[in-house]
């Protein structure tokens, strides 16, 4: 249910740095840990677009995986699913190293 | 009329413009020597009823400030205005479509309101929800989550986007556990499997318990101001 929050700060995003242009394209990561469903955040991003340079435009969403590194015996790994646990030592310890992205990387805009 | 695409390389957080605000509200905070605290649950967990068992407790001791989001109506600030402190309520419905959390925009508007100078620790009592307010920084010094017992085991591992980002967890109606067939120890593991060693304190907003050891938190937060 926070897609659709998100999709308003990533058309906020989107349409601040196209400044005035029409805006046909969005590349963004999201990180596994935000917990967020691709199709609803691409559905809530349609809909508020509507209106705006945005219209119309494609989201495109990066999915990344979650990594982290355990305090305890210092193994980086791959994190599925949740609770997060090093498959070294079975903590439950970790720095998160990626996986919290949620980032606007680039547009596609239209020069008139 | 012949148009281009252009490539427009940005690489912005989706968050940073909330970030940047919430850092101002911090400094804002900050510079009235306000201690700040970002409370949220899931609704009907029990934040006002807490909250008025705290106030109760902490009269003529701390001043407390409570900044106070819903969606609609200003039902928690009406049970809150008998205390006679600072209290705004801000609600989230003129947002988009009725935010389902604070941001700290919002937020802003609040502190507005407040004598700031005056309250050693402002409470921002978040929208009841388990999801949204915990990606969005308010300004806040410490998140502290209230959850109730009759909400089950398995949350953390559902929702650990929240438990995880809290600094304390008010495990509250504690007093219905003999009518539950809720696992305490279960759920203390599942909340150690996403937040390990998290400070937890057993409460219970009817009987009064574990609010002592709640107030006793809030005031060693002055302690490290």
């Amino acid at each position: 249910m926070h897609e659709l929050s998100i999709a308003e700060s990533v058309l906020r995003v989107a349409v601040r740095q196209a400044d005035g242009r029409k805006v046909t394209r969005v590349q963004m990561r999201v990180g596994y840990l935000r917990q967020v469903v691709p199709s609803s955040l691409v559905f809530g991003f349609g809909l508020l677009a509507e209106g705006t340079p945005a219209e119309g435009a494609e989201l495109e969403i990066e999915q990344v995986p979650a990594e982290g590194r355990c305090r305890g015996c210092g193994v980086e790994s791959r994190l599925g699913n949740f609770p997060l646990q090093c498959p070294g030592c079975e903590s439950f310890d970790l720095e998160i190293l990626k996986g919290e992205e949620l980032m606007v990387d680039s547009l596609e805009l239209e020069e008139a | 009329m012949h148009r281009t695409a252009v490539k427009k390389v940005v690489l912005e957080n989706v968050l940073d413009a909330n970030d940047t605000l919430a850092r101002r509200n911090r400094e804002e905070l900050d510079r009235a020597g306000t201690y700040t605290i970002n409370m949220m649950s899931s609704p009907g967990a029990g934040k006002t009823a807490l909250l008025e068992r705290t106030l109760e407790r902490l009269r003529g001791k701390l001043c407390l400030g409570v900044l106070e989001g819903d969606v609609q109506t200003t039902l928690d600030a009406d049970r809150l205005a008998r205390f006679h402190i600072p209290l705004v309520q801000v609600n989230t419905d003129p947002g988009f479509g009725g935010e389902c959390h604070l941001d700290a925009n919002m937020v802003r508007s609040g502190l507005n309101e407040l004598p700031l100078d005056d309250i050693d620790i402002l409470i921002i009592e978040n929208v009841g929800n388990l999801v949204c307010p915990a990606e969005f920084r308010v300004g806040e010094d410490a998140r502290v989550m209230v959850y109730s017992v009759t909400e089950g085991e398995e949350k953390p591992l559902k929702y650990p986007l929240m438990f995880r980002s809290a600094d304390l967890i008010l495990v509250n109606k504690v007093d219905l556990l003999e009518h539950l067939e809720f696992d305490l120890e279960r759920f203390l593991g599942n909340l150690d499997a996403v937040n390990p060693g998290v400070r937890r304190v057993l409460t219970s907003a009817r009987t009064g318990k574990g609010v002592d050891e709640w107030c006793d938190w809030l005031g060693q937060r002055l302690e490290n101001v």
